[in-house]
């Protein structure tokens, strides 16, 4: 039904660029891993030519570096409390990863590598495991109280608290399954109003076809801002999450 | 039915889930737009808050919409 040209998910397409298999482990070196490491040298490089000089008075790069600061420092001070600054490097770095690689997707021709489950869902377990990991090294037990918030009458206490559990269970699938899907329908539906462009040309010919295509170009052409807008709230969204979940690890029962 | 025509109407129902998510961003945006303008000195500071809320919301209508494209392209 679709041709191959225009398929809307063949650029979703992982290929090897070279192959390495670790025993029956295939580690080979591939174009999404090729995309992460660009991220990480692009925010590596960005970071060191901004903060190079450390003046008093910051020209324009460091100022747009520390500007980014204020902006994620804020986010964590905001929703986890001032002592949730201890976790600002983690909830920083994934900030700017998952910025970069929702930006650099944005890119024609360019992969995209968080419209993966897989790339997101390691990125919310890292969270996840962070979460538990903190909550029961510094509360023990006491951690538990993040299931059985304070203020709650006692006859629905059990009901709340087995909602509570629901939620906190599919908190790393909501979590990695929303900045997945909002990069895959992104990029899915640009490729299909740019599909319909084509179709519209070759199924009526030059003259009408070209006035036809009017229509969807133009929605193509409106779709592009809001999907830039989409990667920054998403990337912002999944540092926010991220810092209201660290602030359960460090104040349970607290809602 | 075949087997190919159920897909398709199934995917088409599941994203049926996606008008509770509008509804619920309807809210979630009307209400502060409407409290932002009845005090707009105080809707700077819950741009935070209703991001969180957008996100929860819109999480709901992502997961009808994930089952949609997974009935399209994977079963």
């Amino acid at each position: 039904m679709i041709r191959a040209g225009l398929d809307p998910i063949a650029q979703f397409k992982i290929y090897k660029l070279a192959e390495l298999k670790v025993g029956k482990y295939d580690l080979s070196f591939t174009n999404a891993s090729f995309m992460m490491l660009l991220a990480v040298a692009l925010i590596g490089l960005w970071m060191f030519f901004g903060t190079r000089k450390r003046e008093l008075v910051p020209g324009r790069g460091q100022s747009f570096v520390e500007v980014t600061y204020e902006f994620v420092a804020g986010l964590v001070r905001s929703s986890a409390g001032a002592d949730g600054l201890k976790f600002f490097p983690f909830v920083f770095s994934l900030f700017i990863f998952i910025l970069f690689a929702n930006m650099l997707g944005m890119i024609p021709i360019f992969f995209t590598t968080t419209s993966h489950i897989i790339v997101t869902f390691t990125l919310a377990m890292m969270v996840m495991t962070l979460v538990v990991g903190y909550g029961v090294f510094k509360h023990g037990f006491k951690f538990l109280k993040v299931f059985v918030p304070s203020g709650i009458p006692m006859v629905i206490l059990p009901f709340v608290t087995l909602l509570e559990i629901i939620s906190f269970l599919s908190r790393p699938i909501s979590l990695s399954v929303r900045l997945w899907a909002n990069m895959l329908a992104g990029h899915i539906l640009l490729k299909l109003f740019a599909g319909f462009c084509i179709m519209m040309v070759t199924a009526f010919g030059l003259f009408p076809g070209v006035l036809g295509a009017i229509i969807p170009f133009t929605l193509t052409f409106a779709l592009i801002p809001l999907e830039f807008l989409v990667a920054f709230v998403q990337a912002y969204v999944f540092a926010l999450l991220t810092s209201v979940y660290l602030s359960d690890a460090l104040h349970p029962g607290h809602h | 039915m075949e087997a190919e025509a159920a897909k398709y109407i199934g995917a088409g129902i599941a994203c049926l889930g996606m008008a509770g998510a509008g509804i619920g961003l309807g809210h979630i945006f009307g209400n502060y737009l409407a409290g932002a303008l009845r005090n707009p000195s105080a809707a700077q500071g819950q741009f935070a808050n209703l991001i969180f809320g957008f996100a929860v919301t819109e999480a709901l209508g992502i997961f009808s919409f994930a089952v949609a494209l997974i009935l399209m392209f994977v079963v």
